[in-house]
């Protein structure tokens, strides 16, 4: 099996040692095969069991892995080591616009009150009894929503959004693309109640749309798509309010 | 379990002490899509200045057509020429880097199935040139 030493530079922040984060060198006995989490793991196992960081499902569905690699934000569970440049080591850091706990572990809880807030479930007015069956849907109705669904919470799209950083207030790319999610989805009816989240200065209307929370997101969410096309729908219910002031919304 | 070394004298243990980045004034040279945006908000504001120009050449043609020749008069000078080629490539920029982004906000169906986005974006280039051949007709019209 092929195998490559191949340069790690790690951030390493331990609060109990230094104040500032600093670089840490690992020459890592690389496989063909390998991911840049298998590469940590190795250091974690082999060299320096103190190395902190999140993983789990290890195959891109647990949005646990999300670190910047090479100043990119990535799952390092689905990003191969031999697909990165050899004239400079790897440079692994966490994720950017999030507090860092320790090493590669950043603070989400920001985040997860930012969800909560756009109420990602599905919302009705009156629940049907289980009598009356289930709410059907067709395969148009489902495709309408469906992209959003695929959203992991890997918060790539935050560590690529330089406004998350500048308005910290911002509720941000994927709470916004769940929102969309359920707006869309032809079983609920809580678009009007997610507007107070959604329709404000800290809602899409922070977003300026640099577009990279879709480049980077590992499963073609697109937020940023998500964004503008609630910009639109909010724009024309305000027109619509005021226009036709006596239809309820 | 031995103590983790503790070389931080303002460590605190067992609190936690998170460590949060600023975001440097240059964040927008970091990344070249970062500078694309800016350099794409930026020009919004030649898309500005060329709704005040139009203004002003109305005012111009408006105060009789002394004025209106002075006007072009001073528009003839290199350096009024220079800056307005810089403005019209910066008004270029802007409009082909927002009709690309348009299907990102526009979602439009036919029938069941939602338009491709190479669509809605060949429609936006399709309605500038119509808008751009009437003002060239009219053009041609008044002065043919």
């Amino acid at each position: 099996m092929a195998q490559e030493t191949v340069t790690f530079e790690v951030r390493r922040y331990r609060p109990e040692r230094e104040e500032q984060p600093v670089w840490e060198r690992f020459e890592v006995p690389v496989r063909e095969e390998w991911m840049v989490l298998d590469a940590l793991n190795h250091i974690k196992d082999h060299v320096d069991g103190s190395l902190s960081y999140r993983w789990s499902c290890r195959m891109g569905v647990c949005g646990s892995c999300g670190m910047t690699v090479n100043g990119d934000p990535v799952l390092t569970c689905a990003t191969y080591v031999a697909a990165l440049p050899r004239d400079r080591p790897v440079r692994v850091e966490p994720l950017a616009a999030f507090p860092v706990v320790r090493d590669l572990v950043v603070d989400i809880r920001d985040f997860l009150a930012k969800l909560k807030q756009v109420k990602p479930w599905l919302i009705r007015r009156e629940e049907k009894s289980p009598a009356e069956g289930e709410y059907l849907q067709t395969p148009e109705e489902l495709a309408d929503y469906k992209q959003y669904s695929m959203c992991i919470n890997c918060l790539l799209c935050y560590a690529a959004c330089p406004i998350v950083p500048l308005e910290p207030e911002f509720v941000g790319p994927a709470a916004i693309a769940l929102a969309q999610r359920y707006n869309l989805d032809s079983r609920d009816q809580g678009a009007a109640e997610r507007m107070a989240a959604l329709s404000t200065e800290h809602g899409v209307w922070a977003c300026t749309f640099v577009g990279d929370c879709s480049v980077v997101c590992p499963k073609h969410v697109d937020p940023a798509g998500a964004i503008q096309r609630y910009k639109v729908s909010a724009t024309a219910d305000w027109f619509r309010s005021v226009l036709m002031p006596w239809r309820g919304r | 379990m031995s103590e983790p070394a503790r070389a931080n004298p303002r460590y605190t243990p067992y609190h936690p002490r998170w460590h949060r980045r600023r975001m440097p004034i240059f964040w927008w040279l970091g990344r070249l899509s970062y500078t694309r945006f800016i350099t794409r908000e930026l020009t919004s504001l030649a898309v500005a200045y060329t709704a005040l120009f139009l203004l002003a050449a109305l005012c111009a043609l408006a105060y009789g057509e002394a004025d209106w020749e002075a006007f072009l008069a001073r528009l003839r000078h290199p350096g009024w020429v220079a800056f307005h080629v810089g403005v019209f490539l910066f008004l270029l920029f802007h409009t082909v880097t927002w009709l690309g982004l348009a299907p990102k906000a526009l979602v439009l169906k036919v029938g069941r199935r939602r338009l491709p986005d190479a669509a809605v974006v060949a429609g936006h280039y399709a309605a500038w040139a119509a808008a751009s051949a009437l003002v060239l007709a009219f053009f041609l019209w008044r002065t043919g």
